[in-house]
């Protein structure tokens, strides 16, 4: 519950503040936003299981953050940034989808 | 407690597969990711009681994740997208700006080449086109299929004892042409280059079409020339007063030759060259 507020009050702070990103950041930033996501979707399916920890749930939320982020650092380095993005994303998105349809057998049973 | 859990060892998103007993189909090693399972019986015990700092570092961090939510959909609503692009793909973006800028400005020269030609054979031929009714004008003039208008006199010859023959007619008009006339016609008839007069005096005929006196000639060309021409001693005047006749030359401003010539195509020349 107090997860989801502050969600939303980040959601707010960051439409209402709406700072400019550093250049460095911007190509990081749409693929740490999504590893994010992959972890609270995780955090959010635990929680359903009655298993939530919220140790792991932080290193899992910060690794991820930065395991994605390095990803993408390295594939600019290595000339296939957009691919590697490309492909991290992707991999992301099957283990949301995995989490999400885990949370709804929780809610609708089905 | 797992010790696994504690020590923090295990990885957030490490395979593992779960065998709890509540999945009812199989599903991906890696879609559990926040929390593998532990041994049963323990969750609901650890679970319920999370501790206040956990609670605000796990808010905080559910925070952090909207602002960067909101801040990139905002940035990417901006649609300031290119800033987010990598050095690499901004080349190969202005690569395929530049190529088909280079398509665009050859299409360009192509196009306002094909427009120069048009206009060019549009002017030409508009050209050729005037010249060609100029000289179809002209020859009609000369041919006598086309009314002509303009200065020149009007020649009346009147013959009531019938004693002019058609050969005074004929000096009429060839003085009439030496002097530059350039159109003719004598009674009801046109004069062309085929023209003739027949017949005997008093029944004179042009091209065969009987002529009464008395006789109007009409004829464009510089009034004083012609009628100059006409009144040399020895001339037309005389040879017709001679004949019997009296001849009347008018000068008039503004004539008008109203009859026509049927156009005749040649039977045996052709154009040359």
């Amino acid at each position: 519950m107090y997860a989801a507020l502050a969600l939303v009050v980040g959601i707010v702070a960051g439409i209402v503040l709406s700072p400019t990103v550093p250049d460095w950041m911007a190509p990081y930033l749409p693929i740490a936003v999504v590893a994010a996501l992959d972890a609270v979707f995780g955090g959010l399916r635990a929680k359903l299981d009655g298993i939530f920890d919220a140790k792991v749930f932080v290193i899992s939320f910060v690794a991820n953050v930065l395991v994605a982020a390095f990803i993408v650092f390295l594939g600019d380095q290595l000339g296939v940034g957009s691919q590697l993005s490309t492909a991290v994303v992707v991999v992301l998105g099957i283990r949301i989808f995995g989490n999400v349809a885990a949370i709804r057998r929780h809610i609708f049973k089905a | 407690m797992s010790p696994r859990h504690r020590a923090g060892e295990q990885p957030p998103d490490a395979p593992d597969p779960p065998p709890g007993p509540d999945r009812t189909e199989p599903t991906s090693p890696s879609d559990q990711v926040a929390d593998p399972p532990p041994p049963a019986g323990v969750p609901a015990a650890r679970a319920s009681r999370p501790s206040v700092t956990t609670k605000i570092v796990v808010a905080l961090l559910c925070a952090v994740l909207g602002f960067g939510v909101a801040l990139q959909v905002r940035r990417t609503a901006a649609g300031d997208t290119l800033a987010t692009v990598r050095p690499d793909d901004l080349v190969q973006i202005l690569d395929g700006l530049q190529e088909r800028e280079d398509e665009l400005r050859a299409e360009i020269r192509d196009l306002t080449e094909t427009l120069d030609r048009l206009r060019s054979a549009g002017a030409s031929s508009a050209a050729a086109l005037e010249e060609a009714q100029r000289r179809a004008e002209a020859l009609g003039i000369l041919t006598g299929t086309v009314p002509a208008q303009g200065q020149g006199v009007r020649i009346t010859i009147s013959d009531p004892t019938g004693s002019v023959p058609p050969e005074v007619l004929l000096d009429v008009v060839q003085e009439l042409r030496n002097a530059g006339a350039e159109a003719f016609s004598v009674g009801p008839v046109r004069i062309g280059m085929d023209s003739a007069f027949d017949g005997a005096a008093g029944a004179v005929s042009v091209d065969g079409t009987l002529l009464e006196s008395p006789y109007v000639i009409e004829a464009i060309g510089d009034p004083p020339t012609l009628s100059a021409a006409l009144a040399i001693p020895g001339g037309v005047v005389d040879t017709v007063r001679r004949a019997g006749g009296t001849i009347d030359v008018e000068q008039v401003d503004d004539l008008t030759i109203e009859v026509l010539r049927p156009a005749r195509a040649p039977l045996y020349a052709r154009p040359a060259g």
